[in-house]
C-alpha cells in the first residue's frame, strides 16, 4: 500500500523586545546565570504579571504577515504543570482566545514528494506555490533553562530565558513532505526577519520547531496517529527527522504494528528519533483564565496602524523583482529570502551599473555577482550580508569597471577581495595597482604585430587550421602588455591581422 | 461523588499517605456533593465571570530595568551552585 | 504604659507627632511580649529595640506600629503564610502596601498569625499553633486574618493589615469585636500579597475604630502599575466621608441573610442595628439577593481552583522548604506532602479536580457562571439601596476544635462574607453588640461576652458611603469602647 505523510509544525519564535513579556527584565542573550530575573519571572510568591505592550504588537505583526484573523478580544490563560524550568508551576499562555486565529502562508516549494536526498543538483527546478494553513499564533512566556551537562548530582536552573515573549505559530497539517516542511520553515523565517520581530537564530534558541508527523494510506481522509518530534535544532534536522519518522511509521504499519501517540526526540548523531518516555505521562494542563491579567480588546484602528507598518514581504518582493528587473524566478527567490540581501541587491542596482535602459542586464549582472562572488566570499568568512564591508554602491562600481572593459572578470575577483579587506573603492584599487585593462586598440595592434612577427611557426600552424596555435599568440601579446590587454579586443585584432 | 484521588494527587504532586488518601477522598466527595447543588440553576445563557472589574488593556511599556532580586533569591534558595539554582537529577521515567 | 496601647491609631499619631513614637513602640513591644504567649496573635514581632527613623514624626503615620498579616511580603523579613512549606522564606522585595506604609512612616511591628495560606475561618490551620480570641482564649478569633483581629482587639498593635478572599478580614473582625474593611476588588494593590484566590483577594485594614480604618484606607488605596487588576479609579479622602449623617440613606436588609442556623442573638443584634439606623434617619428596606445560598459553593469551586494553581510554585526549587530527595519527582512529592497541612491539601486537591479534564465545565465554568448571577443580584439590589446591612458571621466566636472536623460546617461560617468577594464590592464589619456566654476554662469561671459583627456592603468603589454609615452607627452606640479583659 502507498502511504502519504501528514505533517504539521509548531514554531516558537522569540519576539524581539527589550524587556520580558510580563516584567521589566532584560531579554539579552548570554548574561550571567539568573542575572536577568526579578520576583515576577522568578515566580516569587506575591509577584504579579503586567503585559508588555510591544510584545503584543509584535505578535499582531506576525499575525498580519501570516494573513491571520487578528482577535478583537483576547485573554491569557494558565497552563499548569510541574517542571523546574517553570517557576510558577504554570505557564502564562493563551488557550481559547489567542491573539491570532486562522491564517495562511504561501510557500514557494519544489513541491510534492521529492525526497531531499535527490536535491543535489543546483538546477533550478520550477517552484510551485503551496498554501499552508496557519491554525493560530499565540503569545506565551518562555521557560527557563535546565543545565545537566557536567553535573553529576543534579541539574542547574537558569531563569534568564524565563518570561521572554514567545509566539507559538501552529500550522495546519497541510504539509506533505520533508522538503515542504523545510520550505515552509524557510519562508516563515524569511517573513519573521522581514517584519523584524525576531532574530530567528536557532542556535540561540530564538526560533524553535516541533513537528507533528503521521502517515495514512493514500486516498484516506482520516489522519493516522501523530507523533510529536522535539529537539530539532536546525531546519535540516527538521527535514531529516521527518523523513526518518515517515519511514519508521510506514515500516511499522507495514509490519502490522500500531503507531503510539507519543513525543519522540531527534538524535542527530544517530540520525534517529527515540521515544521520550516509556509510559506517556498523562498530561492535564488544567487551563483556566489567568486572573492576574485583564482581557484585551483590539480596535480595528490599532490593527490597521500595525498593518500599515508592514514592509513588502518576501514573496511579493520576489514577484516584483521578476516583473521589474526581469530576473529569473530562481534568482528572485534566492535574493528575497533575506531582507538585507534583497535590499543589498536593490541598492546595488541604484548604483548605476549600466545606463537606465539596460536595467534588466544590470539586474542580471548584479544578481550573478552577488550570488556567486559576494555570498561565496561572505559565507567563507561567515559574515552576514548586513555586516559586509563592501557597500552595494561599491559593488556596483566594480561591476561597472568589468562591463566597461577596464577590468577582466578574473582580476575583478581579486579586486573584490581587496575591497573587502581594505574598504577601498574598486576604482582606487585598480588605479593604485595599475590593474587597468588595456583596451587601447593602437597599443594592442602593436603588440599583435610584434607577436606575429616573432612567432612564424605558430602563425603557420594556425593558418593550417590548428586552432590551438592561437593560444601561443595570445600568450605572447599578453606578455607584451603585462597581462593587461582586454582579451576581447586582443582576440578581435589578432584574428583580423591573421586573416590579412 | 467518586473522585480518582490517585490521579488528582499525582497532578497536584501530593504524596498522600493511605489513611490521608481515604479521609481526603471522603471530604472531597462531600464537598463536591454540596457543590453539585449549583446544578439546579439554569446557566445556559449566562456569561462566566473571570474578572469582577470591567477593566481591559492594561500594559507596561517595553523598558528593561535591572533588579537585585536574583542575588537575594539565590541567598535564600534551598540549594545553589554558582549563580544557578540547583535541583536533584531529573529522572526520565 | 498600658494606656498607650489602648490609644486609637488617630490618637497615637497625634501623640507621636507632638512628641515621639518611641514610647508608644516600647509600650506595644512590652505588651506583645506579655500577651503573645497566651494569644499567639503574632508569629514574629519587633522587640523593644526598634529604631525609629528620625524623620518619622513628620510623616502621616508618625512612626506608630502597624502589624501585617503573614502573607504580605516585606523585603528581608521572613514571611511564611503560617505554613511549614514557607518556613524561613525571606522575600526579596516589598509588597506595594508595605512600600506605602513605609513611605507614610509606619513602623512594621508584628507579623500576624493566620490560617495556613489563608485557608480557614478560625486560625486553627496555622502550622505554628492556633491564635486565640482575646475575649475568650478557648475560642477561635476567626480567620483567616485571626492574628490581625486578635492583636488589634488585645491592644497588642494599633492596627493591622489583613487580606480578605471570602471574609478573612471581616469574619475575624466580627469575632474579635474590631473594625475590618475589605475594599472594592482593585482598590488596593495585590502586588506582594501571596495569592490565594487571585480574583477575590483584597488587602484591607483591621482597626479599633472606623476613623482609623479610613486613615489607613487613605494610605493603602490607589492605582499600582505592578498589578494589572489595580483600578485607576480616583481615591477620595475617606476621612472626609466620616460624618454622623445617614439621613435618607437607603439601607437594605437581604432576606436571604436571616436564615435558619443563624444564632438568634446575632440576628437580634443586627436587627437592633437596623432600628438604630432607622432612628438616625435612614430608610430600611427588605431586599432580596436570591442566589445567596449558592455563594459558598461557587466560592469553593472558583477560589480553590485559583488557589491550586497559585500554590503550585511551592515545590522546593527556589525557596522555602525542600525535603532532600534522590530525584526531582520525589522532591516535589515529599516537599509538598510534608510542607502543606491538611486544609491546604484538601483545597489543592479540590481545585485540581475542578480544573481537570472532563470536569472543567461541570464545576469551574459552572461556578464562574453562577458568579455572574450573584454579581447581578447585587447590581439589582444597589438600584434600590445604597448600603446593604447583614450579620458578618452567623455566629459569635466558636470553640477551638468545634468545627475543625467538618469542612462544610466551617465553610458555611463564611456564607455572609463570601458574596461580596464574588461580586468584588466593598464590605466591612464593625462591632454591633455582644453575646453573653459562660466561660468554663481554668483562668476564669465568670461569664464572658463575645462580640457580634455587623456587615455593611456598598457599590463598587463607594467605600465612602459605607464608612459614613459605619461611622454614624459607631459614634451613636460607642460599642467599640468595650475591651476584652486579659
Amino acid at each position: 500500500m502507498q502511504y502519504e505523510p501528514v505533517i504539521g509544525l509548531e514554531v516558537h519564535v522569540q519576539l524581539k523586545t527589550k524587556s520580558k513579556l510580563f516584567c521589566s527584565c532584560a531579554t539579552m542573550f548570554g548574561a550571567e546565570g539568573n542575572r536577568n530575573t526579578c520576583p515576577v519571572c522568578l515566580g516569587w510568591p506575591g509577584s504579579l504579571p503586567v503585559l508588555n505592550e510591544v510584545a503584543l504588537k509584535l505578535g499582531i505583526r506576525v499575525g498580519l504577515a501570516l494573513n491571520c484573523k487578528v482577535a478583537e478580544r483576547l485573554k491569557f490563560d494558565r497552563k499548569n504543570y510541574f517542571y523546574p524550568d517553570l517557576p510558577k508551576a504554570y505557564q502564562i499562555s493563551q488557550f481559547d482566545m489567542p491573539v491570532n486565529g486562522r491564517g495562511w502562508l504561501d510557500v514557494e516549494t519544489k513541491g510534492g514528494q521529492a525526497p531531499f536526498s535527490e536535491e543535489k543538483k543546483k538546477v533550478p527546478v520550477p517552484f510551485i506555490t503551496k498554501r499552508i494553513g496557519i491554525t493560530r499564533a499565540h503569545l506565551e512566556e518562555d521557560a527557563g533553562k535546565l543545565l545537566h551537562e557536567g553535573i553529576a548530582d543534579g541539574s542547574l536552573v537558569d531563569y534568564n530565558r524565563g518570561g521572554i515573549p514567545l509566539l507559538e505559530i501552529v500550522s495546519e497539517p497541510d504539509i506533505r513532505s520533508p522538503q515542504e516542511a523545510y520550505d515552509y520553515l524557510t519562508a516563515l523565517k524569511a517573513i519573521l526577519q522581514y517584519i523584524e520581530v525576531s532574530d530567528c537564530d536557532m542556535e540561540k534558541g530564538s526560533l524553535r520547531c516541533d513537528a507533528n508527523v503521521s502517515v495514512r494510506p493514500v486516498g484516506q481522509e482520516k489522519f493516522g496517529t501523530k507523533v510529536e518530534i522535539k529537539n530539532l535544532n536546525s531546519f535540516k534536522m527538521v527535514q531529516k527527522a521527518i523523513q526518518y519518522e515517515i519511514t519508521r511509521q510506514t515500516e511499522a504499519i507495514g509490519d502490522g504494528e500500531t503507531i503510539v501517540q507519543e513525543t519522540r526526540l531527534w538524535n542527530d548523531a544517530k540520525g534517529t528519533t527515540f521515544s521520550m518516555r516509556s509510559k506517556e505521562e498523562a498530561h492535564d494542563y488544567r487551563y483556566f483564565p489567568e486572573p492576574d491579567l485583564v482581557p484585551f480588546t483590539l480596535s480595528r484602528e490599532t490593527v490597521e496602524e500595525i498593518r500599515k507598518t508592514l514592509p513588502e514581504l518576501p514573496l511579493e518582493r520576489a514577484k516584483r523583482f521578476i516583473k521589474e528587473y526581469g530576473i529569473s524566478e530562481y534568482d528572485a527567490y534566492v535574493l528575497t529570502q533575506e531582507r538585507k540581501l534583497a535590499e543589498y541587491f536593490e541598492a546595488c542596482l541604484k548604483g548605476q551599473i549600466l545606463g537606465k535602459e539596460d536595467l534588466s542586464l544590470s539586474a542580471k549582472l548584479a544578481s550573478n555577482w552577488i550570488q556567486t562572488e559576494l555570498l561565496a566570499m561572505l559565507n567563507a568568512k561567515n559574515i552576514a550580508i548586513e555586516d559586509c564591508s563592501i557597500s552595494p554602491q561599491a559593488l556596483a562600481g566594480l561591476i561597472r569597471l568589468v562591463e566597461q572593459g577596464t577590468l577582466s572578470g578574473k582580476t575583478a575577483k581579486d579586486v573584490l577581495q581587496e575591497m573587502a579587506a581594505t574598504g577601498k573603492a574598486a576604482e582606487v584599487i585598480v588605479k593604485e595597482k595599475g590593474l587597468t585593462q588595456v583596451s587601447d586598440t593602437g597599443l594592442i595592434e602593436k603588440a599583435v604585430e610584434k607577436a606575429i612577427a616573432a612567432n612564424p611557426t605558430a602563425v603557420a600552424e594556425f593558418k593550417a587550421g590548428k586552432q590551438k596555435a592561437l593560444g601561443a599568440l595570445v600568450g605572447a601579446v599578453m606578455k607584451e602588455t603585462g597581462g593587461k590587454a582586454n582579451p576581447k579586443v586582443l582576440n578581435e585584432i589578432l584574428l583580423k591581422n591573421l586573416s590579412k | 461523588m467518586e473522585i480518582n484521588i490517585e490521579k488528582i494527587s499525582e497532578l497536584a504532586r501530593l504524596n498522600l499517605k493511605p489513611e490521608e488518601k481515604h479521609k481526603l477522598a471522603q471530604d472531597l466527595g462531600a464537598i463536591l456533593e454540596y457543590v453539585k447543588k449549583l446544578d439546579v440553576l439554569d446557566t445556559k445563557d449566562v456569561e462566566p465571570t473571570s474578572h469582577v472589574l470591567n477593566m481591559e488593556n492594561v500594559f507596561r511599556a517595553d523598558e528593561a530595568k535591572p533588579t537585585d532580586a536574583a542575588r537575594k533569591a539565590l541567598q535564600h534558595a534551598p540549594e545553589t551552585e554558582g549563580s544557578f539554582f540547583k535541583v536533584p537529577k531529573v529522572v526520565q521515567r | 504604659m498600658d494606656n498607650l496601647c489602648s490609644l486609637t491609631l488617630k490618637e497615637a499619631i497625634e501623640l507621636a507627632k507632638k512628641d515621639s513614637a518611641q514610647p508608644i513602640l516600647d509600650a506595644f513591644a512590652k505588651r506583645a511580649e506579655a500577651l503573645n504567649p497566651r494569644v499567639n496573635a503574632f508569629l514574629r514581632f519587633n522587640a523593644s529595640d526598634i529604631n525609629l527613623p528620625l524623620t518619622a514624626e513628620r510623616l502621616p503615620l508618625a512612626g506608630v506600629p502597624i502589624s501585617i498579616k503573614d502573607n504580605i511580603c516585606i523585603d528581608g523579613r521572613e514571611v511564611t503564610c503560617a505554613s511549614k512549606i514557607l518556613a524561613k522564606h525571606v522575600p526579596p522585595y516589598d509588597a506595594t502596601v508595605i512600600e506605602k506604609l513605609k513611605n507614610a512612616g509606619a513602623t512594621l511591628f508584628g507579623q500576624c498569625n493566620m490560617d495556613e495560606f489563608a485557608f480557614g475561618s478560625s486560625c486553627e490551620t496555622s502550622a505554628f499553633g492556633p491564635c486565640r480570641n482575646p475575649w475568650d482564649l478557648e475560642r477561635v478569633p476567626g480567620g483567616s486574618s485571626g492574628g490581625c483581629a486578635a492583636s488589634v482587639a488585645a491592644d497588642m498593635t494599633l492596627a493591622a493589615l489583613g487580606s480578605d478572599t471570602g471574609g478573612s478580614i471581616r469574619q475575624p473582625a466580627a469575632l474579635c469585636g474590631v473594625v475590618g474593611v475589605k475594599p472594592t476588588y482593585g482598590r488596593v494593590s495585590r502586588y506582594g500579597l501571596i495569592a490565594f484566590g487571585s480574583s477575590f483577594d483584597q488587602i484591607g485594614p483591621l482597626t479599633k475604630t472606623v476613623e482609623d480604618a479610613a486613615i489607613l484606607m487613605n494610605i493603602l488605596c490607589g492605582h499600582d502599575p505592578k498589578d494589572s487588576t489595580s483600578s485607576p479609579e480616583k481615591v477620595p479622602d475617606f476621612t472626609q466621608a466620616l460624618k454622623r449623617d445617614v439621613k435618607g440613606l437607603r439601607i437594605g436588609l437581604p432576606k436571604e441573610y436571616f436564615i435558619e442556623g443563624i444564632d438568634p442573638e446575632v440576628e437580634k443584634s443586627v436587627r437592633q442595628a437596623a432600628e438604630i439606623y432607622k432612628k438616625l434617619g435612614a430608610e430600611i428596606k427588605m431586599i432580596s439577593l436570591p442566589h445567596t445560598e449558592h455563594s459558598v459553593a461557587v466560592y469553593y469551586i472558583v477560589a480553590v481552583a485559583e488557589a491550586s494553581s497559585n500554590l503550585g510554585r511551592f515545590d522546593g526549587v527556589e525557596y522555602g522548604l525542600r525535603v532532600p530527595s534522590k530525584d526531582l519527582r520525589e522532591m516535589y512529592f515529599e516537599t509538598r506532602d510534608q510542607g502543606f497541612g491538611q486544609e491546604a491539601k484538601r483545597r489543592i486537591l479540590l481545585g485540581t479536580f475542578v480544573l481537570s479534564a472532563g470536569y472543567y465545565e461541570a464545576y469551574y465554568l459552572k461556578g464562574q457562571k453562577v458568579r455572574t448571577l450573584i454579581r447581578q443580584d447585587f447590581e439589582r439590589a444597589f438600584k434600590e439601596v445604597d448600603v446593604i446591612l447583614s450579620p458578618t458571621s452567623p455566629t459569635a466566636a466558636f470553640k477551638i476544635g468545634e468545627k475543625a472536623a467538618d469542612p462544610i460546617a466551617m465553610y458555611l461560617s463564611d456564607i455572609f462574607t463570601i458574596p461580596a468577594n464574588l461580586a468584588g464590592i466593598p464590605a466591612m464589619s464593625l462591632p454591633c453588640g455582644f453575646k453573653k456566654v459562660t466561660v468554663t476554662n481554668s483562668d476564669s469561671h465568670q461569664g464572658c461576652e463575645l462580640p457580634i459583627g455587623l456587615q455593611l456592603m456598598a457599590r463598587p468603589f463607594d467605600e465612602s458611603t459605607m464608612l459614613r454609615a459605619a461611622y454614624s452607627f459607631e459614634q451613636e452606640t460607642g460599642i467599640y469602647k468595650k475591651k476584652p479583659k486579659l
